[in-house]
């Protein structure tokens, strides 16, 4: 019976996140929070494998408390157990300091019950770095497997799995021994409409909460921003590209500058190796 | 594998978080279905939170709950295109405990409610929508949703899925609209720095103040129009029947954009930037568009039983009250486990001698009136503005002969007996 852990993240949704121009930092309050949608593609690969393998699957974050939401929608997704880590000593925390702490977490779930497969998202939205996942493997010292977007096999019994790796012109397949850490691609699956029966579990569902002390044989000057190396030296929000020109006049008019506009610039819109569109 | 509720109360606004609430804390098994993201995500009001009927279901909220600002003014400015009359009134009074109203905004304030619900023992689900009851012999069981698997079931459905009840019209409670029965509304939220809103109204902190607009808000449509103070954003907004944007082929957003001109409005909102914007219906048609509001295993509450007084413009009171009626009747369903029609009529005779039937039956002709005669809102408030101007222009002529004007500029004798003849028709709808 495979015992699969998802790690997930609460992120705002970046796709309507306002840059504060004064500090060009997130502005945090200006977008709600989700799951990483990644993460949520993880979670469903996650409970495919278990409907094709039978075993459970664990989901596990590291938040502040709201981020029981994010466990929540992984319950409706069709997790069975979320385990959260929250205290003031992870906060600050850069992906090396992250990947420590939810390696400390999962070393405490296997002796619930050992973990058999580790799956990540490719990386957050928020943060757009995809090391964390790889950060848990090389600490447990298993195989990561990255941009995987197909699980061909799991052999609990012979301890392999076979995947596809994403590569840029196509993919390849990887056997790797048992147990690993995939992080996935957004193309593996598609996240289904969640039944009914998940949305009421989940509404029921509360997650198990530990803190730094829960955990055990912790470097505390790992944690948190102490344990964070990174440093952010300078943000900035991208310039808009500005400029374009605005046509005007009656709809004729309007065609005639286009066309204009259009044979004046007709390199730009030459086929390549060809002679070039024709006006 | 269906589950069974004691009740299911669809939509998670004031009327259904209300129910919710006070079910759960009785000790009922409750699924509370919402279709948006969160509760609140969905819910749109001008943004006045009356206490009273709020205190009734959590005594001393004020104290927690995400509200913007305790009203202590209450303004009405009769519109004209370049002037208006105001009047009001502001009481310190309403400035403190246990306070009159407040300013809120839906997002947040449903979401907090019901949370509230949730830590009573109610079971929140979010993202859903339910798409029919599940009638079996000729009695609500039910509730199919959208979701696999989704078939619920329950001793009593309570249908709190607001303004456009696709529910209550599927059991054939409730008809289709008719144009002058419902009106829209638009709004946005513009945020304004505090101390801006605070120095342009005349407000201290956590003081705020309410303007309801009437004749040229609405271009003299019939309908109203608002500006209400948050904590740092203003909620402006215009709504009209239907009916009227019909005959006079006007966009809703288009009025909303005139208002938002109005040499009258433009002063207070200058500098804002708008941050939201948000539309809904409302029902408008009163006590004789009312649908049935108990069934077979089921009651329809707040909008959805068009529990609107829009004269008031008070709508989110009667739904907490009517969702706390119905929490009563369910729980006198329960003591007799008997969920028939003539069980859960007690709803609808607690609803009608309490003060939401009351006002309904009150005002039950008012908006129909309006509609039909239109020239209170653009013949008589310009009127007003006329009259006012003649009144207070300094310009030599004596008050005597201002006077005269003012009656001259009413019109013929003819005009003179109509316009005795509608303030007669409006004391009568209205008293």
């Amino acid at each position: 019976m495979l015992h699969i852990v998802a790690c997930i993240k609460q992120v705002p949704d970046t796709k309507i996140i306002k840059m504060n121009p004064k500090t060009n930092t997130m502005d945090r309050a200006s977008a709600p929070a989700i799951l990483n949608p990644y993460d949520a593609h993880a979670v469903e690969e996650a409970v495919r494998l278990k409907k094709r393998y039978g075993g459970t699957v664990s989901v596990l974050t590291m938040g502040p408390p709201p981020a029981v939401k994010a466990i929540k929608k992984c319950i409706e997704i069709g997790a069975d157990a979320g385990y959260m880590i929250s205290d003031r000593a992870f906060a600050g925390a850069d992906t090396l300091a992250t990947s420590y702490a939810l390696t400390k977490a999962i070393e405490k779930i296997s002796k619930i019950k050992p973990v058999d497969l580790i799956i990540c998202g490719k990386m957050t939205i928020d943060g757009d770095t995809g090391q964390v996942g790889p950060g848990i493997a090389r600490r447990l010292d298993m195989p990561p497997l990255t941009s995987v977007n197909k699980v061909k096999e799991i052999n609990v019994k012979e301890g392999y799995a076979v995947v596809h790796r994403k590569l840029e012109d196509g993919y390849e397949v990887i056997q790797s021994t048992m147990p690993c850490l995939m992080s996935v691609e957004k193309e593996i699956n598609e996240v289904p409409y969640s039944s009914m029966s998940n949305m009421l579990k989940a509404a029921r569902y509360q997650p198990i909460i530990w803190a730094v002390a829960d955990l055990e044989d912790v470097d505390r000057p790992q944690l948190g921003l102490k344990g964070s190396p990174t440093i952010v030296s300078k943000v900035w929000a991208p310039t808009k590209p500005s400029g374009g020109t605005m046509l005007e006049g009656d709809a004729a008019q309007q065609s005639q500058q286009l066309l204009n506009i259009l044979l004046e610039k007709k390199e730009l819109f030459a086929v390549k190796g060809g002679s070039g569109v024709e006006f | 594998m269906s589950e069974k509720f004691d009740c299911i109360v669809v939509g998670a606004g004031p009327a259904g978080i209300s129910c919710a609430y006070e079910l759960a804390k009785a000790g009922v098994n409750v699924l509370l279905i919402e279709r948006g993201e969160y509760p609140g995500s969905k819910n749109v009001m001008g943004g006045v939170l009356y206490r009273k009927m709020m205190e009734d279901v959590i005594p001393d909220f004020w104290k927690e709950a995400p509200l913007e600002r305790p009203i202590v003014e209450q303004r009405f400015m009769m519109m004209d295109k370049e002037s208006a009359i105001t009047f009001g009134y502001k009481g310190m009074e309403w400035g403190k405990e246990p306070y009159n109203n407040f300013t809120v905004l839906r997002a947040k304030f449903d979401q907090w409610f019901a949370g509230k619900a949730v830590e009573q023992g109610a079971l929140l689900v979010n993202e859903t929508v339910v798409l029919e009851c599940i009638v079996e012999n000729g009695k609500v069981v039910g509730v199919r949703t959208d979701r696999p698997d989704g078939d619920l079931y329950a001793d009593v459905v309570v249908l709190a899925d607001g303004v456009n009840s696709l529910l209550a019209k599927s059991l054939g409670f409730h008809k289709e609209f008719r144009p002058d029965e419902v009106a829209l509304a638009t709004m946005e939220i513009i945020k304004l720095d505090k101390k801006i809103i605070e120095d342009r109204f005349n407000l201290e902190e956590n003081q705020g103040t309410t303007i309801e607009l009437f004749g040229d808000a609405t271009k003299g449509i019939l309908g109203t129009g608002f500006l209400y103070t948050n904590k740092d954003t203003l909620s402006l907004g215009v709504g009209s029947l239907l009916s009227g944007l019909i005959k006079h082929k006007i966009k809703p957003y288009e009025l909303l954009e005139y208002v938002k001109n109005h040499p009258m409005i433009r002063p207070y909102i200058a500098g804002g930037e708008p941050v939201e914007y948000l539309a809904h219906m409302i029902p408008e048609g009163g006590y004789k568009s009312m649908p049935k509001v108990a069934g077979n295993g089921v009651l329809v509450v707040g909008d959805a039983a068009q529990l609107v007084n829009a004269i008031h413009r008070e709508g989110s009171n009667l739904a907490m009250t009517s969702g706390q009626l119905a929490a009563e009747t369910v729980l006198l369903a329960k003591e007799r486990d008997d969920y028939s029609e003539s069980t859960l009529n007690h709803y609808k005779t607690r609803l009608m001698s309490s003060f939401v039937g009351q006002d309904m039956k009150k005002y039950k002709d008012s908006t129909h009136h309006f509609d039909k005669f239109p020239q209170y809102f653009d013949k008589y408030i310009p009127m007003m503005n006329k009259a006012a101007s003649q009144m207070f222009t300094v310009d030599g002529s004596s008050k005597w002969e201002k006077q005269k004007k003012i009656w001259r500029d009413v019109g013929s004798a003819g005009e003179k007996i109509k316009l005795a003849r509608d303030a007669y028709r409006a004391w009568k709808v209205m008293k």
